[in-house]
């Protein structure tokens, strides 16, 4: 019994339709056509210089430093928490799962907070790192540190539901065929997980590479020096450079929407595998 | 789950220690020591510091504002989310694949970027500024200019938590309903709406407490004067920029225990949800 009363009048959903899309089309259309539309206000020669100006330069460069080191090593994290937690049961397994998560409640300027309060020059360690003349505020290690925080459980979240459901079937057939451990991790658990990895890397990769908040703490905002993308167009910004902000806003536009086009790709084309994670 | 739920001294995979290792450490380094920083440093001057600091009028107009705003823009997009899953959900129309990429906008654009994006557009030079500051209703550098904000930033938390739930109530509750006389909005407000609440609530909280914390996308588009349109998280920064640490770390954790009860909250929701599943 598909009857009609089981949908609505086609007037109605016609309508329903028509809001979600003006809805979507205003709050979020509207705001990514906005910064194309401000970076190439003044023709593409106007874009280009503000982009390879040598302080925005700089700025790409560190933001693609930053997300080389950070992402990697919570990828590293994610599928060591990920073998953890699905394949082995242990006490505690669910506050584990709690605490990983824990970064995505907590607000991203506290995230940079933290690591002044650590390593600050009024800091735990700020004395002895002074002494030895060693700079993680206002430098590269604190950006690094501020971003691992902000982006640690984006690779473990997508892996640890995919992993479990997944079950370890796969690689207890593996061992018992003589596979060693970390062979059948890279041949056989690698190849299973591929695109959960994938996909938890290419998130990961977007917050890591847009990140603001925590950086903005621990950056110092140094142009040419600490400023990272994000902090680059705050300070094109604040200085009413229109132009330029939001010149190097439409490369972190164009990040977005690439991540989401390879998510879409993903998901469309491996839902099966994925099926776990949503 | 098969194959998920064994013991400990029954799985024969190796890597319990390594991985367990890996993951224990990596938490403790980067989330739990550094967080435990804040805690110990706005108690480092004492009770009374603490509590000048943490309650103080401004901190306290801060909160109302950061909390109040997370607040309002998660009700509007619990309804405007549920619009959206439920035409992603159940109707097909040309775009639907394009509408539903686009609902992870907010997660993919680097704060920052939505934040100048939508100043643009609410500024009285902006397009939608140019209509709504001479109707009466400025937005951009006022309270309303941060609830703009937070609704941009929590759309996808509740598409994408209610979509899931949406896809599994099952027609032949809805076929019961039809066949006991109910109309379409009677089942709707009486069996769809009930079986998705706690999704729905989940997706608030989560919304919200990303809300709650925002601070890329709210400070270009709030005015940022103390008392009126200046959020928490920028607060914390204020106070850093006069290096009172104590007086940032006490803001800072007032905003945790906050999130943190949200968590709490987040936690009982989905046992409920999962019991409503089962």
């Amino acid at each position: 019994m598909t009857a009609a009363g089981l949908r609505e009048p086609a007037a109605a959903k016609g309508l329903l339709i028509l809001v979600a899309v003006a809805y979507v089309a205003l709050m979020l259309l509207l705001p990514l056509g906005a910064v194309l539309y401000e970076a190439l206000r003044k023709g593409w020669e106007m874009w280009w210089a503000a982009v390879s100006e040598p302080d925005a330069r700089s700025s790409i460069r560190l933001t693609l430093i930053v997300a080389a080191i950070a992402v990697p090593l919570n990828t590293i994290f994610g599928v060591a928490a990920a073998w953890a937690i699905s394949k082995f049961r242990f006490p505690g397994k669910t506050a584990l799962i709690a605490l990983i998560e824990l970064p995505f409640s907590v607000s991203p300027v506290v995230s940079g907070l933290v690591f002044v309060l650590m390593f600050g020059a009024q800091g735990w360690f700020g004395p002895w790192l002074e002494q030895h003349d060693i700079h993680v505020i206002f430098a590269l290690p604190g950006l690094v540190l501020a971003t691992v925080f902000v982006t640690f459980p984006f690779v473990a979240r997508q892996l640890i539901p995919l992993m479990t459901a997944q079950g370890s079937s796969d690689e207890e057939a593996a061992l018992t065929l003589g596979a060693s451990g970390w062979q059948t991790f890279w041949r056989v658990t690698v190849p299973n997980i591929r695109f959960g990895l994938l996909y938890g890397v290419l998130l990961c990769n977007a917050r890591a590479m847009g990140e603001f908040g925590a950086v903005s703490v621990v950056s110092g905002h140094i142009r040419g020096e600490t400023n990272t993308m994000p902090l680059q167009v705050e300070a094109l910004y604040n200085d009413y450079d229109f132009v330029a902000a939001f010149a190097v806003a439409s490369l972190l536009a164009l990040l977005a929407l690439v991540t989401l086009a390879l998510k879409s790709a993903i998901e469309w084309r491996y839902s099966d595998e994925l099926a776990a994670i949503h | 789950m098969p194959g998920a739920g064994r013991g400990r001294r029954t799985s024969p995979l190796p890597g319990l220690g390594l991985s367990l290792g890996i993951t224990i450490l990596w938490l403790s380094f980067i989330v739990l020591i550094p967080l435990s920083a804040v805690f110990v440093k706005s108690l480092s001057e004492g009770g009374h510091t603490f509590w000048a600091a943490a309650a103080s009028p401004r901190a306290l107009a801060a909160y109302r504002l950061s909390f109040g705003a997370a607040a309002l823009g998660a009700a509007i997009n619990c309804v405007f989310g549920l619009l959206v899953a439920w035409v992603l959900v159940r109707y097909s129309f040309p775009g639907r694949r394009l509408l539903g990429a686009l609902i992870d906008l907010p997660f993919a654009l680097p704060t920052a970027v939505a934040g100048i994006a939508l100043t643009a557009l609410y500024a009285d030079t902006g397009i939608i500024g140019r209509i709504l500051e001479p109707a009466g209703f400025p937005v951009a550098y006022k309270p309303a200019g941060v609830v703009v904000a937070l609704t941009f930033i929590g759309l996808p938390f509740v598409v994408r938590t209610v979509e899931p739930v949406l896809a599994e109530v099952s027609s032949e509750v809805e076929e019961a309903a039809l066949t006991l006389g109910a109309t379409r909005l009677q089942t709707f407000s009486r069996v769809i709406l009930p079986s998705i609440a706690p999704a729905l609530a989940t997706g608030f909280a989560l919304a919200f407490a990303r809300g709650a914390g925002e601070y890329g996308s709210v400070i270009f588009i709030a005015g940022n004067v103390p008392f009126k349109s200046e959020i928490a998280p920028l607060l914390i920064i204020t106070q850093l920029e006069e290096y009172n640490y104590a007086g940032a770390a006490a803001i800072a954790c007032v905003m945790l225990m906050i999130s943190f009860a949200v968590l709490f909250l987040l936690n009982l929701l989905q046992h409920w949800q999962h019991r409503r599943a089962a």
